[in-house]
């Protein structure tokens, strides 16, 4: 065991894997959290607690992936490269290991123009593969970025991100070797939606040997509405929302969409536990936590293995 | 070259408001290519000075000048039988330049008429893009001559990023992703190889003021202090 987390228990015992995500509240509200935890305990194996996702300003990952911890929950602690230099980074993962986390998705992060403070100077002083590169080495050979020795270093599983869809194609299976050699033990993806280029992706995963290296989970967003369809086809760079996922949803009334959505997400995740290369499923339910319940049930991920 | 842009009228005529004899100090390079602070953009700014004060009591004097270079001390000697006449310098120059001006005549207040932008080219008359960091490490060798720290938004060593959109980058459909171009570039030219292994972090080198004393110099640097 590299880390002995949960998720690494359960990919490593070959079970497919469940995790979801959690965004911390933007401000102190520690009730905001409980709630969302509620509902996703005993339901996925770790939970990705966001690092002030779309470059707005959250209570920090590491805090909330505390409070996660206190009410049950395995966090997957993410770390972007927009907010902090080296020196913070290396600083925080030895706090979080310390603090009990376990598992970690080393990313870029959307940039801060995006976000809230958009006058704001981007760090990005590592990438998000020297990131992957700089925890492994962390942890198995105990030493700092510089070389330096570590007092107790810190044992991460450690997580990338993975975009199938975003060009040029041919090159995203490269850049995902890349990450893997740098360290990453399993890869979430990004939101899918388009399964002919999924099966493609994973197809050339496969024929490269990158599954067997590295656990992938493919990213499911169950949609609510044909609204959030066509906005996240329209308007969310690297998504790629094909015009079936659209019609399907035009196909049934205003109040079945959100139920077809679920249905349609359920399917997915029925063709990725028979997928070969694919270890489990990354569900994003966006600001849609109490669904996932109902989800991992319809889903058939219940119960989850206790490993 | 160095590429500035005006300041805004108003900001620039409220930071001298206190002086009364102002010389507008223009520079005949990077910013004259520009069409920024050369000497016709002297002329311009000093008279739209002029106009903006015509219904004041005591209207203040703007003299102008153009010196080839305001980074190099040289130069800016040939203002100094002038300068005694002013009580304030409004230098139109990079900020190396103004800042350059501002320690050749320490005794007299010096303002900047300009914000100082980038390192960039030529795309047009009028039309100047950003080309350099001056990051102190060059990696254009690597990326096919597309430098990823100045052409990619995130600075990435190891990218596209997963916000990259069908060869434009997640902040703007028209700023061009620096990673698809360098792909596309080594690609055509056989060399992906050179992004294929991961690159380390960056030697930053230009987090501190840098200093470069050119070989052969260093005896005649030394022996001036």
């Amino acid at each position: 065991m590299k880390s002995g987390s949960q998720l690494e228990k359960i990919l490593t015992a070959g079970h497919f894997a469940f995790t979801g995500e959690l965004g911390p509240p933007r401000g102190t509200n520690i009730e905001a959290i409980k709630k969302k935890a509620a509902p996703l305990k005993g339901m996925v194996d770790a939970v990705n607690i966001t690092d002030n996702q779309t470059a707005v300003v959250r209570m920090s990952s590491m805090a909330a992936s505390l409070f996660a911890i206190a009410e049950g929950l395995e966090p997957n602690y993410q770390m972007v490269c927009r907010d902090r230099n080296r020196l913070a980074m290396q600083g925080d993962i030895l706090g979080a290991y310390a603090h009990g986390i376990r598992n970690m998705l080393c990313l870029s992060g959307d940039h801060q123009q995006f976000g809230d403070h958009p006058q704001s100077k981007g760090v990005f002083d590592i990438d998000s593969t020297q990131l992957i590169n700089m925890v492994k080495n962390m942890r198995d050979e105990g030493t700092f970025l510089n070389g330096q020795e570590i007092d107790e270093p810190p044992k991460m599983f450690i997580g990338a991100a993975a975009n199938p869809f975003a060009e040029p194609f041919e090159w995203r299976i490269f850049r995902l070797a890349k990450k893997i050699q740098a360290g990453a033990d399993f890869v979430q993806t990004q939101c899918v939606f388009n399964m002919e280029r999924m099966r493609e992706w994973i197809k050339r995963a496969n024929d490269m040997g990158l599954s067997e290296k590295a656990y992938i989970l493919p990213g499911v967003t169950p949609m609510k509405s044909l609204g959030m369809a066509r906005y996240m086809k329209a308007k969310v760079p690297g998504m790629d929302v094909p015009d079936y996922v659209i019609d399907r949803l035009k196909g049934v009334d205003k109040k079945d969409q959100a139920d077809e959505g679920i249905k349609m997400a359920c399917e997915q995740i029925a063709e990725f536990k028979e997928m070969k290369g694919v270890a489990g499923v990354h569900l994003m339910a966006i600001e849609w936590e109490h669904k996932v319940p109902e989800i991992a049930e319809r889903a058939g991920m219940l119960p989850r293995p206790q490993v | 070259m160095i590429v500035a842009e005006r300041k805004p009228f108003d900001e620039i005529k409220e930071s001298i408001q206190d002086y009364k004899k102002v010389l507008v100090v223009g520079c005949g390079t990077c910013v004259a290519v520009c069409l920024t602070g050369g000497e016709k953009e002297v002329g311009v700014l000093s008279a739209e000075l002029k106009l903006s004060q015509k219904a004041e009591s005591a209207p203040a004097v703007f003299g102008e000048a153009t010196v080839q270079r305001q980074c190099d001390f040289e130069f800016l000697d040939e203002i100094k039988d002038i300068v005694g006449e002013y009580d304030a310098l409004l230098s139109m120059a990079c900020g190396a330049g103004i800042q350059f001006l501002a320690e050749r005549y320490p005794e007299i207040p010096v303002f900047p008429a300009v914000d100082t932008t980038f390192i960039g080219v030529n795309k047009d008359v009028g039309w100047y893009e950003e080309r350099c960091r001056a990051c102190g490490s060059c990696a254009l060798a690597m990326t096919g001559g597309i430098c990823p720290v100045t052409m990619c938004a995130k600075s990435l060593f190891n990218g596209p990023c997963g916000g990259t959109n069908q060869g434009s980058c997640e902040i703007n459909k028209d700023q061009p992703c620096a990673w698809y171009m360098i792909h596309e570039r080594l690609s055509k030219q056989g060399r992906l190889d050179n992004i294929m292994k991961i690159c380390p972090p960056n030697d930053w080198r230009n987090q501190t003021p840098q200093t470069l004393i050119q070989p052969g110099y260093e005896e005649r640097i030394e022996s001036s202090k």
